[in-house]
């Protein structure tokens, strides 16, 4: 390994300390280059640790950087894919906006899929690409790609820059509009001439309004008095969050709310780790994998209560059959939400941080013990049929259920974890532990394959002093590994576990589900995962014994570095239960 | 059931912003009948009017999604009996045949239309109206020799609507909420929770 790289290593391996006060080079009135510009932006909205690539057409952004190695720390990505989803990670642990630079041409199109995957998942990014020179778009010239066309559609907002002058206000525009109402991700395009252009820098003004654009709806009051009548009147009241709680910073008030109503909740994938997983209300999880009460109940309850969530098919079924004899009442921040798949019988429109305080004040203190019990005891069935034999299994091959339960035992809850798409996404949902929010990083709305070893490394750059550990299949592992070089070069502590099913799981299981086993191109192979780990220095052990499966995790846990745990698990074990596609979330199934 | 439907943007002046909104038509793939933007009543605003044939709870749901874009000051859907609107046509006929066959000067009076050129070799008349009767005239006058035809995008004033003057005053007053560090009621929890 060379020498600037244990350098590197050393200085870089839990991001920068968040700036004590700005510390801006140029003030008001200084002949700066849009470049320039660009860099004392990110100082200014207080941007520590940030994610990219360089190229061609960003070269002017990346010789401005070159004088800020000391406030910014910009790590160098493999790919620039595992840029945004690093700063997705990134955002999602640390609450704040993640940055990413990227390249025009192929720089700006390897954002694609991270763009819209943070788009669905209302994840604040702010994207800076690079063009070619202004006189040049639209000639097919080197590197030169519509990027403001192609990702419009997977955008909050994008615009491009061509003159240096509407560098800062733009990019003022771009952090408030990722960050406020229903955040999501912002792409700024500047051409290479803005970047190199001269000009007397105005100085950088924070956004915090724009006339067309009104992240909060009003709150209606009325709405509120309705919404607690229902609730005060209910007598099989269920509650269901998303991640409208977490980005809302809604926590407290949303465990207040639960709390004085005795209200039972559940939560969808990105709503997990919003409610402590010991927390007596919390009934577990919704949707296609979910748990079994809060499913069936969903058709039983009579007063329905959605907070931070958008009824996504994945967690409803088929709509027909969902939740039709309950009033429902709907809680979300963007209006468009509302009635867009369930209809709402009380719509509160407004940020929860806001209307989840006015709706506890209204409601009476109640206990629902007996509707509470329904969710034990299906719980208790559910245990018996599903759970127990996944978290301590009889037979001698392992499953992903008790990796997950002695990752629990050995961290308590206190980790990060981050996981990629398929069967181990769904068990570690279903059964990690978690105690505090912002602590469950996963791609919900578009399933990406290959987000969490890059979101992983984003992760703990988000939250330097809490275990981040990925929990990744074979397949997903295998998209985006080249990732692996950005946790040697910066030496992340990022702990990996891969659960090796030797199968694309996920999709085997439907196969053999729906399609009577006919295994197409499901069969993966991998390389020798410990071997490669090791290629890029990173410690790595292989484990295939359920008596191993303590100490290694143990050892992961406790090294003082990045490490990699492969676990060889059954081949063919399924996630149970399981709402087949087209029915409704009654007819879960068990087995 | 699906009719027509006239939606009805207010917008800021951005470039791109047009097709921001036109694939969010085509994403659902939802046939765009007209699309007119211009300026609005208000300097600085655009105004787009877009029509198509749909069902009332699509284009709900659409206009919300129309509304989402940050650009996008407010949007409105309206059913025909709801607006009073025009739609313009050119049409393009050899001068010889205009002055030869009495029944093209008969039809073109009947419809309205009046000459804007005239030349030796060519005629181009107007007309204004509901795409109807437009189309009734394309209609006839093609089989009498029409040599080109064009016809505008709706262009609608909603009958019920007072101007959106108050409506950007609202937007522009609307200060920027204060950021909430806690909210009042954690603040007095003995009063509010009694648990
Ligand atoms: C980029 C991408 N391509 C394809 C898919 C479809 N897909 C969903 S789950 C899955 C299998 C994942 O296999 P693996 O990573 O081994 O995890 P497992 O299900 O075995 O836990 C596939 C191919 C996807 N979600 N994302």
């Amino acid at each position: 390994m060379s020498n600037t790289i244990l350098i590197e290593k050393d200085k870089k391996n839990t991001g920068k300390e968040k700036p004590a006060a700005k510390r801006g080079k140029y003030a008001k009135g200084a002949e700066i280059t849009g470049a320039q510009a660009v860099v004392e932006a990110l100082i200014a909205e207080n941007v520590t640790d940030f994610f990219g690539y360089p190229g061609g057409a960003i070269m002017p952004i990346y010789d401005a950087l070159y004088d800020y190695m000391d406030t910014l720390n910009h790590v160098l990505v493999r790919h620039e894919q595992g840029s945004i989803h690093a700063a997705q990670g990134y955002a999602r642990t640390s609450g704040e906006v993640g940055v990413v630079f990227a390249t025009s041409g192929p720089g700006a199109t390897n954002l694609v899929t991270g763009l819209a995957d943070a788009q669905i998942d209302s994840t604040p990014v702010v994207c800076i690409t690079g063009q070619v020179f202004a006189s040049l778009l639209g000639t097919d010239a080197f590197q030169e790609t519509d990027v403001i066309n192609i990702t419009a559609p997977i955008t909050k907002w994008n615009y491009q820059i061509t003159d240096a002058t509407e560098i800062p206000a733009v990019l003022a525009k771009a952090f408030y509009i990722a960050r406020s109402g229903r955040p999501g991700p912002v792409l700024v395009d500047i051409t290479k001439n803005a970047q190199v252009q001269k000009f007397t820098y105005p100085g950088y003004k924070l956004c915090n309004h724009i006339r067309s654009y009104r992240p909060k709806p009003n709150i209606r009051e009325e709405y509120i008095k309705e919404a607690a009548d229902l609730i005060n009147a209910a007598e099989r009241p269920f509650v269901i969050f998303g991640q409208g709680v977490i980005l809302g910073k809604a926590e407290k008030e949303f465990q207040h709310f639960i709390e004085k109503g005795g209200l039972p909740a559940a939560w969808t994938v990105l709503g997990l780790s919003a409610l402590p997983t010991d927390h007596e209300l919390n009934v577990g999880m919704l949707g296609m994998h979910g748990n079994y009460g809060p499913n069936v109940l969903t058709n039983e309850c009579d007063v329905l209560i959605a907070v931070g969530m958008r009824f996504d098919d994945r967690v409803t079924g088929r709509l027909d059959k969902y939740a039709r004899q309950a009033k429902v009442i709907h809680l979300d921040i963007d209006p468009a939400e509302i009635d867009k798949n369930v209809q709402s019988t009380v719509p509160v429109w407004g940020d929860c941080k806001e209307t989840l305080p006015l709706l506890t004040a209204l409601i009476w203190q109640k206990q629902h013990t007996e509707w509470l019990q329904r969710f034990k005891e299906m719980r208790k069935q559910e245990e018996e049929v599903v759970i127990n034999d996944e978290l301590n299994p009889q037979g001698e091959i392992m499953t992903m259920g008790e990796v997950i339960r002695v990752l629990n035992e050995i961290c308590g809850g206190d980790a990060v974890i981050v996981t990629d798409v398929g069967q181990h996404q769904m068990v570690t949902c279903r059964y990690a532990k978690f105690n505090h929010s912002k602590s469950n990083v996963t791609s919900g709305g578009l399933g990406t394959m290959g987000f969490a070893l890059p979101a992983a490394i984003g992760a703990k750059f988000g939250a330097p002093d809490r275990e981040v550990v990925a929990i990744i299949g074979d397949g997903g592992f295998q998209m985006t590994l080249q990732e692996l070089g950005t946790i040697m070069q910066t030496g992340i502590k990022v702990k990996i576990i891969i659960l090796n099913n030797n199968f694309l799981g996920m999709v085997r299981q439907w196969q053999q589900l729906f399609n009577d086993r006919r295994y197409s191109f499901v069969n993966i192979t991998s390389p020798d995962f410990v071997t490669l780990a090791k290629a890029y220095d990173i410690e790595a052990t292989s484990i295939s014994k359920r008596e191993h499966l303590k100490a290694a995790i143990e050892t992961m846990m406790n090294h003082d570095g990045a490490y990699l745990l492969e676990v060889i698990v059954g081949k063919e074990n399924n996630v149970f239960p399981m709402v087949p596609q087209g029915c409704g979330v009654a007819e879960i199934r068990l087995k | 059931m699906k009719q027509e439907y006239t939606i009805t943007v207010y917008t800021e002046n951005h470039i791109g912003l047009l097709n921001r909104i036109a694939i969010m038509f085509s994403r659902r793939k939802i046939n765009i009948e007209s699309l007119n933007t211009s300026p609005s009543e208000i300097e600085g605003i655009h105004r787009f009017t877009i029509v198509i044939n749909e069902a009332e709870d699509v284009v709900k749901k659409l206009v919300r999604q129309i509304e989402k874009q940050v650009e996008v000051l407010k949007a409105y859907y309206n059913t025909n009996d709801e607006i009073v609107w025009q739609q313009l046509a050119l049409y393009k006929m050899s001068t010889d045949k205009v002055i030869a066959d009495v029944k093209v000067e008969r039809l073109l009076r009947k419809y309205g239309a009046r000459a804007v050129v005239i030349r030796k070799d060519y005629t181009v008349f107007e007309t204004t109206g509901h795409r109807e009767e437009i189309d009734k005239l394309t209609e006839v006058l093609g089989s009498l020799g029409l040599i080109e035809f064009v016809r505008s995008a709706r262009v609608a004033i909603i009958n019920a609507s007072s101007g959106f003057y108050e409506k950007l005053q609202e937007f522009e007053a609307e200060k920027p909420g204060e950021e909430i560090v806690e909210n009042e009621f954690l603040d007095k929890q003995d009063e509010v929770f009694s648990m």
